[in-house]
C-alpha cells in the first residue's frame, strides 16, 4: 500500500512538475514580451531610409534602396507604407500593408509601368523579401498575439546581459516552428534572433547593432544582419533618417497614397 | 442646387490651392528616371502580305522627369516615350504618356495634364478600363497605353473614393502600318479617322468612378460617357484601307476582388452602350498562389478567368466566348526571375492564343525580358484570323536609369 502510494505520488509528481515549471517560464516569456512591447508603444508614425544589402555565398552584393514608413495602431498591427527607389527597374513600386495579429494581413501593392494598384494575398509569410534572407514576417509589425512566449534562459551575450525567450508563431503560414530570441534586460531591445525552420533545424540568425535612441525612448537598430545558415547568404539592412510623430495619419496609409509615391 | 453649391465649393477650393501653388520655389530639383531599351522581334513565318518581314529590332526611349515643391504637396510629372521601329512607320511613334500637375490636399487630389490610370483586376482582358486609349502599335497585347489630356479630381471620403474626370482631347488608338505585322490584309488609315460626334475629337468625355476597399473586397463602379476607345474599322470607299470610325458610348462598369488567404476572386463586367450595339461583357475568374513549393523561393500562381460577351460575334470580339489559362512564377532571387505563360481558348471554335512573358534582373541596372506571342486560329471570321501567321518571339534588353 506504502509503496503504491509513493509510486502515485512519484508519478504525480513526474507529470505535474515540468507543467508547473512550463508554465512559469511562459508566464514569465511572456511578461518579457508584455514589457518589450509596451516600451515601444506611442511612437505615433515614423519614417526612415533603408539599405539593403544582399551578399550571395561569394560575397557578391547586390543592394535595394526602400523608404519605410508605418503608422502605429492601438490595438491592432501597424499600416507600413514601403517605397522602392533601388533597383531602378523597380523604382516607384509600393507596398501597402495593414497587419493584424492573426487575421490575415491586408496588402496592397503598386505596379508603376502598368499604373496598377493590385490587391495581393499576405498568405505568404515565409517567402523572401525583395530577394533578400529577410521573410516577409522577420519584418511585419511585431505583436503579442502572433506568439506563444516561453522564457528559456539568461545569458550574457557579446557582453550584454540578456533573456532568452522561444516564441511559436500562432499565426498560419509560417516558415518556422520556432524562434529563440535574446532581449538585454536593460532596456529590452532584441539582440539576436535564431529561427528554427519548419523541421527544427536552425535555418538563419538575425543579429541587431547599431542601437540610436529617439525622442528619448525609442531604441532602433540601424544594423540588422540575417545570416542564413543553410545557404551561405546574407542580407544586411542599414536603416539611417529614423523619424518619428511626423504627424501622418490613417489618410497617408490608403489605397489611392499609392499611386503618387515617388 | 445643391450639385451646383458643391460645384461652387470646389472651383472655390480649387482655386484657392492654385493661388497657393502660385509660389513655387525658384529652384526645383529635377528627378530623372526612366529607361532606354533594345528589342528584337522574330516573327515565325513569313507575312501572308506582301511588305511585312520576319526581323523586326527596334529601340526604345522612356524617360521620367519629377520634381516636386510645397512640402511633396504639389508636383510635376512629365514622361515621354520614343519607340523607333526597324520595319514599320507606324510603330515608330513618340507619345507624351503624361504631363501632369498633381495638387494633394488631405481629402481631396488634384491632376491636371496629361496621364495614365488603370482600372480593374483581371488579368486576361481590361473590360472596364476605359480612360486611355491602347497604344496597339506598341503592343499588340493592348496593355500598352496613350496619355490621356485629363482634369482628374479625387475626392476621399470615409466611405470610398470617387474620382471625377473631363476628358477634353480624345487619342487615336494606333495601329499597324503597311510594312508592320499583327494586322489584317488592309491597312487602317488613321488619318481618315472618322467620329460620329460632331466634335470629332474634341468632344468632351467625362467619366466617375466610387472604389473603395471594404474588408477582403475591393470594389469600384464606373460609368464612363465619350468617344468609345475601340473603333470600328470600315472599308474606305476604294476597299483599299480601312477607316475608324469612333462612336460615343457610355459604359458602365463594375470591377470586384474577393480576397481570401491565397485565393483571389475576380470580376469585371461593362455594359457599353452605342448606336450600333449595346452589349454586356464579363471577365470572371480566380488566381491561386502556392507559395515557395517544393522549399524552394519559387512561388506559382495559378489564373483561370472566363470571358464573356453577348454580342457573340467573331468579327467585334474575339472573346465572346473564352477561357484563360495562366500561370505566374516568380523566383523572388535577387534577379526578380519571373515568368508568365497564358492561353485564351475559345471554346466555340477551339482557336487559342498563346502567351509567353520572362524577365530577369542583369546587375542593377539592366533588364532582361522574353515575350512570345503564338496562335492558333482557324474560324475564318475571327478577328485574330488576319494575325494567324503572326506568331512571334521577342527579346529585350533595357538599362534603366
Amino acid at each position: 500500500m506504502g509503496i503504491k502510494m509513493r509510486n502515485y505520488l512519484l508519478l504525480l509528481l513526474l507529470a505535474v512538475s515540468p507543467f508547473v515549471l512550463a508554465e512559469t517560464n511562459a508566464e514569465k516569456g511572456h511578461a518579457i514580451a508584455l514589457e518589450t512591447d509596451n516600451r515601444d508603444k506611442g511612437w505615433q508614425d515614423s519614417f526612415a531610409e533603408m539599405r539593403m544589402v544582399l551578399r550571395n555565398r561569394h560575397g557578391k552584393e547586390s543592394v535595394r534602396l526602400i523608404r519605410v514608413t508605418n503608422l502605429e495602431m492601438d490595438g491592432d498591427g501597424d499600416k507600413g507604407l514601403t517605397v522602392f527607389d533601388e533597383p531602378r527597374d523597380i523604382k516607384g513600386t509600393a507596398f501597402l500593408s495593414y497587419s493584424h495579429a492573426l487575421v490575415p494581413d491586408e496588402q496592397w501593392i503598386y505596379l508603376p509601368a502598368l499604373k496598377r494598384v493590385k490587391r495581393i494575398s499576405s498568405s505568404n509569410k515565409s517567402g523572401p523579401f525583395m530577394g533578400s534572407e529577410f521573410a516577409y514576417e522577420d519584418i511585419s509589425s511585431f505583436e503579442i498575439p502572433k506568439y506563444s512566449y516561453l522564457y528559456l534562459r539568461d545569458e550574457v551575450i557579446n557582453g550584454i546581459d540578456c533573456f532568452v525567450l522561444e516564441l511559436r508563431p500562432q499565426y498560419k503560414h509560417s516558415g518556422y516552428i520556432k524562434s529563440h530570441v535574446w532581449v538585454d534586460k536593460v532596456e529590452y531591445r532584441r539582440q539576436k534572433i535564431d529561427y528554427y525552420d519548419r523541421k527544427d533545424s536552425l535555418l538563419k540568425i538575425q543579429t541587431f547593432s547599431d542601437y540610436h535612441l529617439y525622442l528619448e525612448r525609442y531604441w532602433r537598430a540601424h544594423t540588422m544582419t540575417m545570416d542564413n545558415q543553410q545557404n551561405g547568404k546574407s542580407t544586411t539592412l542599414h536603416w539611417r533618417d529614423f523619424k518619428f510623430k511626423t504627424g501622418l495619419a490613417d489618410d497617408d496609409f490608403k489605397k489611392n497614397d499609392l499611386k503618387r509615391q515617388r | 442646387m445643391i450639385l451646383n453649391a458643391n460645384v461652387k465649393l470646389w472651383v472655390k477650393k480649387i482655386a484657392l490651392a492654385l493661388l497657393g501653388g502660385l509660389a513655387v520655389p525658384s529652384v526645383l530639383a529635377v528627378e530623372l528616371s526612366g529607361y532606354a531599351g533594345a528589342e528584337y522581334r522574330y516573327f515565325l513565318h513569313d507575312s501572308a502580305l506582301p511588305f511585312p518581314g520576319q526581323h523586326v529590332p527596334s529601340l526604345v526611349l522612356a524617360p521620367e522627369f519629377y520634381t516636386e515643391w510645397d512640402d511633396g504637396q504639389q508636383s510635376l510629372l512629365f514622361s515621354p516615350f520614343l519607340r523607333l521601329d526597324g520595319e514599320d512607320a507606324e510603330r515608330t511613334h513618340g507619345d507624351i504618356g503624361e504631363l501632369q500637375w498633381l495638387l494633394v490636399r488631405d481629402d481631396w487630389e488634384l491632376r491636371v495634364g496629361v496621364g495614365k490610370v488603370f482600372w480593374g483586376v483581371a488579368e486576361s482582358q481590361h473590360l472596364v478600363d476605359v480612360i486611355n486609349q491602347t497604344d496597339l502599335v506598341e503592343n499588340s497585347d493592348t496593355e500598352d497605353k496613350l496619355g490621356q489630356p485629363m482634369i482628374n479630381l479625387s475626392v476621399f471620403r470615409d466611405w470610398g473614393t470617387v474620382d471625377l474626370f473631363v476628358m477634353p482631347y480624345f487619342r487615336e488608338r494606333t495601329f499597324a502600318g503597311r510594312d508592320g505585322r499583327l494586322r489584317g490584309p488592309l491597312v487602317v488609315d488613321t488619318d481618315a479617322a472618322a467620329y460620329e460626334s460632331g466634335a470629332g475629337r474634341h468632344h468632351l468625355d467625362v467619366a466617375v468612378r466610387w472604389s473603395h476597399s471594404l474588408g477582403d473586397w475591393d470594389i469600384g463602379v464606373s460609368h464612363f460617357y465619350g468617344t468609345n476607345r475601340e473603333p470600328q474599322l470600315l472599308l474606305n470607299s476604294t476597299a483599299t484601307a480601312l477607316i475608324p470610325f469612333y462612336e460615343t458610348m457610355h459604359q458602365t462598369g463594375l470591377d470586384a476582388q474577393y480576397t481570401a488567404e491565397a485565393w483571389l476572386w475576380k470580376l469585371e463586367t461593362i455594359r457599353r452602350e452605342t448606336d450600333a450595339d449595346t452589349f454586356f461583357a464579363l471577365t470572371g475568374g480566380v488566381e491561386y498562389t502556392f507559395y515557395s513549393v517544393f522549399e524552394t523561393d519559387v512561388d506559382v500562381g495559378l489564373i483561370a478567368e472566363y470571358l464573356f460577351d453577348d454580342r457573340d460575334d467573331a468579327r467585334k470580339t474575339a472573346f465572346e466566348d473564352d477561357v484563360l489559362m495562366g500561370a505566374r512564377l516568380t523566383w523572388n532571387d535577387t534577379q526578380s526571375t519571373a515568368l508568365l505563360f497564358g492561353l485564351i481558348q475559345d471554346l466555340s471554335s477551339e482557336d487559342i492564343g498563346w502567351n509567353i512573358e520572362a524577365s530577369r534582373r542583369i546587375g542593377d541596372r539592366w533588364k532582361l525580358s522574353v515575350e512570345g506571342r503564338f496562335f492558333s486560329v482557324n474560324d475564318n471570321t475571327s478577328v485574330l484570323y488576319p494575325v494567324r501567321r503572326d506568331d512571334y518571339f521577342q527579346l529585350e534588353l533595357a538599362r534603366y536609369f
